[in-house]
């Protein structure tokens, strides 16, 4: 069964609708990236996901409850990250954590959470002298404690230094070592290429692609090749780049001449993503 | 109930640990009656005056820790998000609000019995010979008080300005009340607007009951009418309370 399946969700706020047909399914175990720029509808979807907003239409179910009107055991089995949250500036981290535990039938080893978030040095000192990246790592920590199947991360990283997103990473792959199956948003592709199973593209609150990191680079893609010749930047794109190069080299050839700064590429993820973003008519 | 004395030792834990909080909330009525009490002096209703003070200073600390502290706590953790965080957990809604509740009245508690031990000490108050109905008396108060901060809370739109809004309402309130002294001096227009607010009437049980020793069933108005704002707390409350801060 899968733990998450999403088909025809939609929601408006007023006028704007903010999600407007979206469908996919996540399968237990799996860490599934929603991806794409701000206002795409990312943290509107999984905030109905989690419960916190009602759909106008649609079916949704999270581990096989509908979060509108979930069964008592939901609450125990989800874990959620917030966009944006601060805690009791005074309390200490293992405070922090024993109290967020008690509200679960079968919390975690409080002190195994706080190493397992990386804040094992930290653990008696108040949130208020906590970096940003740390509080991030709280933030997890409590979302863990009571060892939930599923995790909702909306951004983990905004507002991260490199090496503290490094470390952020690593931890949201222990999740997946741990087995739990995760929800992740972000509006950073890397991200979503190092982390998830599968990626979906949102865009005006569709999902305008769906797959692996790797079928997205490669799914219709046309490769580039770029040469000069009389002094101009020449650029080609195609889908049969073997037939084209040929026809190229050969050509070249015949008539003695060099393919000046000759160069054959795939485009990157990144480029690919822009383009889907770009594309005028979304699915 | 596991999860109730659970959250209820988190919300002592969280409120003794910040100590500006603690030090406003719990310390400052504790303060101005020790004050106040230096300066007045000879008879006020026909008692010492530092034992008219004390009573008046109930209803202040009632409005102080229930009504103001309260709301402001909850403002900043709705903006905060902690209350949307606390949501996604299994921590029913309820339980949270009874534990937030019980815990308030705790620190109320504590407040009025440190008056007394105070006011034993420094005034030779007495301890209150109607206890029964004093105790009636401090958890009715809390109660309403505790839904009028609710209440203003949900009405209140950002963090900032919560601290500002909630004292603007209180000062004047205990002012107009008597609860810093009586108010039959007041130019009679103040004195109306006071005759409206609820802690007039919570002044009038505690000045019953611990300055005459009047059981608390002796003065049905004052209880009428200070039931009727909690209600109307209650009403606002349900209708405009907000787990999520409020964006934009």
């Amino acid at each position: 069964m899968s733990a998450i399946a999403v088909r025809g969700l939609r929601k408006s706020y007023g006028e704007l609708e903010a999600v407007r047909g979206v469908d996919f399914e996540i399968e237990q175990g799996e860490v599934f990236g929603l991806l794409g720029p701000n206002g795409a509808g990312k943290t509107t979807t999984v905030e109905i996901l989690e419960g916190y907003r009602r759909r106008d239409a649609g079916e949704v179910s999270v581990l096989g409850h509908d979060p509108q009107s979930p069964g008592p055991d939901f609450r125990q089995r989800i874990g959620v990250v917030l966009q944006q949250s601060e805690l009791w500036p005074n309390i200490t981290v293992r405070e922090t954590h024993r109290i967020f535990a008690g509200y679960y039938e079968r919390p975690r080893d409080v002190d195994e959470v706080i190493e397992l978030v990386g804040l094992t040095e930290k653990r008696d000192a108040r949130i208020k002298t906590l970096s940003g990246g740390q509080k991030r790592r709280l933030d997890l920590g409590i979302a863990l404690v009571g060892d939930p199947d599923l995790v909702f991360l909306d951004e983990p990283t905004t507002g991260f230094d490199p090496a503290a997103r490094r470390a952020a990473w690593e931890m949201i792959r222990s999740l997946r070592l741990l087995g739990k199956t995760v929800l992740l948003t972000t509006h950073y592709l890397d991200e979503a290429e190092q982390l998830a199973d599968r990626v979906a593209v949102m865009r005006d609150g569709a999902i305008v692609k769906i797959g692996t990191p790797r079928e997205l680079t490669t799914a219709d893609l046309e490769v580039e090749i770029r040469f000069r010749r009389d002094g101009e930047d020449v650029l080609v794109r195609t889908s049969e780049p073997v037939r084209v190069l040929h026809e190229l080299t050969g050509d070249a050839l015949a008539r003695g001449e060099e393919l000046e700064r000759l160069e054959v590429r795939r485009p990157s993820l990144e480029e690919v993503y822009l383009a889907l973003l770009e594309d005028e008519s979304p699915k | 109930m596991r999860i109730f004395v659970h959250q209820l030792r988190a919300e002592q834990l969280v409120f003794w640990r910040s100590k500006e909080a603690a030090l406003f909330i719990f310390l400052f009525p504790l303060l101005l009656f020790v004050l106040l009490g230096s300066v007045y002096s000879g008879k006020i209703y026909g008692v010492p005056a530092p034992q008219a003070l004390l009573a008046g200073l109930i209803g202040y600390g009632c409005a102080n820790t229930a009504f103001a502290g309260l709301a402001i706590q909850l403002v900043l953790r709705r903006e905060n998000a902690i209350l949307k965080r606390l949501r996604a957990t299994p921590l029913p809604a309820a339980t949270y609000v009874a534990a937030l509740l019980a815990s308030t009245l705790v620190v109320f508690a504590l407040q009025t019995v440190a008056l007394f031990v105070l006011g034993r000490i420094f005034y030779g108050t007495p301890f209150p010979a109607a206890a029964g109905s004093l105790v009636l008396a401090v958890v009715l108060g809390a109660a309403v008080f505790s839904g009028l901060g609710v209440a203003t809370a949900s009405l209140i739109r950002s963090g900032e300005g919560s601290s500002a809004v909630v004292n603007f309402i209180l000062l004047p309130m205990a002012f107009l009340t008597g609860s810093f002294g009586p108010t039959r001096h007041y130019p009679a227009f103040l004195r109306a607007i006071g005759d409206v607010l609820p802690l007039k009437y919570f002044v009038d049980l505690t000045n019953a009951v611990y300055l005459h020793d009047h059981s608390l069933w002796t003065k049905p108005r004052a209880i009428g009418v200070l039931a009727a704002w909690g209600i109307a707390g209650l009403v606002v409350a349900v209708f405009r309370f907000r787990w999520e801060p409020r964006e934009g």
